[in-house]
């Protein structure tokens, strides 16, 4: 299996434009009160493009990144972590909201520089909810900062678009985003511009858009780029996919990306097994990654977290996946806030997140589909205690791949409590794992 | 009359077994109390709420991660994969939290039934938009139902379903009004056996049970102290060992004049008013039901009721009973705990259960809580 052979590789060009527009991001937040802007944080899911009706100077702070971020950084996340839990915050609870809930408490807030400053207070926090913790996330974090007005809105309306009544689900999203923005004008004091909405809803679907189409690239044979790489690029679509800046990156990475898998140009040289992941990495373990390419030749070429968790898809009638259309390739021009909340309602709604955590047999079918159409040999599964909506269901998937053949290897750990993860063990059941599938370490290094 | 509650609770299974020779009706087990079992009853279907066994089981290990998934879910799962709800037709969840769903999920697959339906509760109590969009999902599960049976579920079957749970829910409040006495006529322990016998066998037999038990309440006269009032607070709790433990193995008095959690008064508290759209009627109770923390946002209003609670069962000590990994819990527990201490001057005492209660170590630890409460001078 898996002839050893050396595929070209090149570095990303965009790769130093993606660290410039994360630092950017994080100080733009910190210093938007020094600007006379508007700060808030709130769900990596959150509808990003709401708040940008308040004006151009409106800067967000997405939780999860921050406490993905935050573990990057192993001795600050551990004093977060451990913050927490003294004030009797549960160890199991979300390792994002951990992390966040401790910095508040320290006043301390990390830059992906490693810089540290004080913590930057909200003006409001506006999430969506999906998973047990989000909006109780932001419930506790406006105590925790000072009464800071909190909102989010309810997405559990089943696996759409494959429920029963689309209307009456988009009809509930729609109310509750009028209502946050009426809510926002309050709490703000600010006018809201609705063509600054519009604005903002085109941008991020074209960011969630476009992302979905860097992952199709990824079906090459090699993939031209790797899961280790792709989440620093995704998370854009977590943080500000509602700017232009980021709308326009991802297409001058698709660009790239695009490029480079129709010159063959591989994101590891040896690639010669291929593997999806199913959750969030362990952020403090992410050499495991390199570990599998360099040691064997093996590649993650992504995973529905990495494709999906905000990515837009659509399917074909045979189940292909395809990018999801922006609004403005769907033909709509969208010149009221109705019109504009509803599409947008029906975009967002359309992520596979949102129907992973509510339907078991959509996280089959779409982990299945990945497999086929990625050309998938095996899953690696962590088994992730940080997170319990994207461990819902990856043990019936693991038997549900099994029963098909399907190599799967899982391993414990945590995407934000490093103190959860231990690297050794991981990868000396990666070797197991491996060597039962007759893989040998690569000779190509 | 008590001891009837308790024989329901310990037999309920031949009960549900039972009841379907008799009536020939089907049994639908459900796993979280937003399911609105009025449907049931209108559909002639008796609902049973799952409950676990109190036995670690290692079926459950393929299906769900016991590192980081609540105990009653893993212990709900293994009673059916065990085969102890083998009489169940189906299985029903309202949408609430990510553990009881895993649970659904792998029942579904793995324990066969011949019906099952995921009803799409709003994830918020206070969300715009939530009345009239449970009402749809109400009306898709009642369509979904009604294919099923074979038969329209009419207006007069869903005033009936409303009524049978109403009174039974109006009954057991009474009973809680003796709780408030200075001396309770009845234990914790045996209030918690009422209720769930409730969730376990038909609410019109439990009605009548519990009327007859109202006739004895006020003349009756435990043969213990009553000690210290504690309310207990917390996820799921059928643990009557531990119940039992507190109110009779300890050697300070005390008892549990109230809890604030889904086995125990947030069940039944509120009754639907009636309107003439009933099934608005029943999305308006179980939105407007005190929440479970899962659905207590973005403001907290969960606490406001607690509060009355404390005042109207006049609570001296609360216990916190979190069951470990519960995140809807853990997520309110700092602020439950700087409430009770900073805004109610409650003391409370955090217990963390699991699958078994460790009753010898659990009895040094609420005695201890108990003894800092009596003033022993």
């Amino acid at each position: 299996m898996g002839e050893q052979k050396v595929h070209p590789t090149e570095p990303l060009k965009c790769w130093n434009k993606a660290k410039e527009l994360r630092l950017k991001y994080y100080n733009d937040y910190v210093e938007a009160k020094d600007r006379g802007g508007l700060r808030w944080s709130g769900s990596a899911w959150a509808f990003h493009a709401l708040p940008s009706g308040l004006g151009n100077d409106v800067y967000s702070m997405t939780g999860e990144p921050y406490g993905a971020t935050t573990a990057f950084f192993k001795d600050f996340s551990r004093q977060c972590l451990e913050t927490a839990e003294k004030a009797g915050i549960a160890r199991d609870l979300c390792s994002y909201l951990r992390n966040y809930w401790g910095g508040i408490i320290m006043d301390q807030f990390i830059l992906p520089d490693g810089t540290i400053v004080k913590w930057p207070v909200a003006d409001f926090l506006l999430s969506s909810h999906v998973c047990c913790s989000h909006s109780k996330w932001y419930q506790r974090a406006g105590e925790l900062e000072g009464n800071v007005p909190t909102r989010a809105i309810d997405v559990s309306v089943g696996p759409y678009p494959n429920i029963e009544d689309r209307e009456g689900a988009v009809k509930y999203i729609t109310e509750q985003m009028n209502d946050s923005i009426e809510w926002m004008k309050e709490v703000t004091g600010r006018d809201y511009n609705d063509e600054l909405l519009i604005e903002a809803i085109n941008n991020e679907c074209r960011s969630f858009s476009v992302w979905a189409e860097i992952c199709t690239y990824n079906e090459n044979i090699p993939a031209p780029l790797d899961e280790k790489t792709m989440f620093s690029l995704y998370v854009f679509t977590t943080l500000n996919p509602q700017r232009k800046e980021i709308a326009d990156f991802y297409e001058e990475l698709r660009d790239e990306v695009k490029d480079r898998a129709e010159r063959g140009i591989a994101a590891a040289a040896n690639e010669r097994y291929r593997v999806i992941t199913d959750s969030q990495p362990p952020w403090a373990g992410l050499e495991l990654f390199r570990y599998l390419e360099k040691e064997y030749g093996v590649v993650s070429v992504g995973s529905w977290y990495t494709f999906g968790l905000t990515g837009a898809w659509d399917e074909k009638a045979d189940g292909t996946f395809v990018p999801l259309k922006t609004l403005e390739e769907q033909g709509l021009k969208l010149s009221t806030r109705e019109e504009a909340l509803k599409a947008y309602a029906d975009f967002r709604l359309r992520n596979w997140g949102w129907r992973f955590f509510q339907s078991l047999d959509e996280r089959l079918r779409i982990t299945n589909q990945l497999i086929n159409q990625w050309k998938v040999d095996a899953l690696i599964s962590h088994l992730n205690k940080g997170c319990e909506g994207t461990s819902i269901g990856q043990l019936e998937a693991r038997l549900d791949l099994l029963a098909r053949n399907v190599p799967v290897m899982t391993y414990e750990g945590n995407m934000g409590d490093e103190r959860d993860f231990d690297l050794g063990s991981t990868i000396i059941r990666i070797d197991s794992f491996l060597d039962s599938l007759g893989l040998k370490k690569s000779t190509i290094k | 009359m008590s001891q009837e509650f308790q024989e329901w609770m310990d037999k309920k299974h031949d009960y549900a077994r039972e009841w379907k020779n008799r009536t020939g009706g089907k049994v639908i087990g459900y796993l979280c109390t937003y399911v609105p079992v009025e449907i049931f009853y209108a559909a002639g279907i008796l609902p049973v709420r799952i409950f676990g066994g109190h036995k670690a089981s290692s079926l459950v290990e393929p299906h769900i991660y016991s590192s980081m998934f609540c105990p009653f879910c893993r212990d709900c799962l293994a009673q059916g994969l065990e085969g102890k709800y083998d009489y169940l037709d189906g299985i029903t969840l309202a949408q609430s939290c990510l553990h009881i769903r895993q649970t659904f999920w792998s029942w579904e697959k793995h324990v066969p039934v011949d019906y099952s339906y995921n009803l799409y509760m709003p994830h918020s109590s206070q969300s715009e938009g939530r009345y009239e969009y449970l009402r749809g999902e109400l009306m898709r599960f009642k369509k979904s139902l009604e294919n099923w049976i074979g038969r329209e579920i009419t207006n007069e079957d869903l005033d009936r379903g409303i009524e049978i749970c109403n009174i039974n829910r109006r009954l057991m409040r009474q009973v809680y009004d003796f709780r408030k006495k200075d001396d309770p006529p009845m234990t914790g322990l045996e209030a918690l056996e009422m209720i769930l016998a409730s969730q376990v066998i038909d609410k019109r037999e439990h009605s009548q049970a519990v009327e007859e038990w109202i006739k004895e309440l006020p003349k009756r006269k435990l043969d213990r102290e009553t000690g210290t009032r504690l309310m207990i607070i917390g996820s799921e709790d059928d643990d009557r060992e531990f119940f039992e433990m507190v109110e009779q193995h300890l050697s300070l008095p005390a008892t549990m004049v109230i809890e604030e959690h889904c086995t125990g008064s947030r069940d039944f508290w509120n009754e639907v008013i009636p309107q003439e759209d009933r099934l608005m009627a029943i999305a308006a109770r179980y939105l407007d039901r005190p929440s479970c923390p899962s659905k207590d946002w973005p403001e907290r209003r969960r606490f406001a009721h607690i509060a009355k609670l404390v005042k109207e069962f006049n609570v001296e000590g609360t216990i916190l009973m979190q069951q470990k990994f519960c995140d809807p819990h853990e997520l309110d527990m700092p602020a439950l705990r700087d409430f009770f201490e900073k805004e109610l001057d409650i003391p409370t005492y955090f217990l963390e259960f699991d699958i078994t209660v460790p009753a010898g170590q659990f009895s040094v630890r609420v005695e201890a809580f108990l003894e800092t409460m009596v003033d022993f001078i």
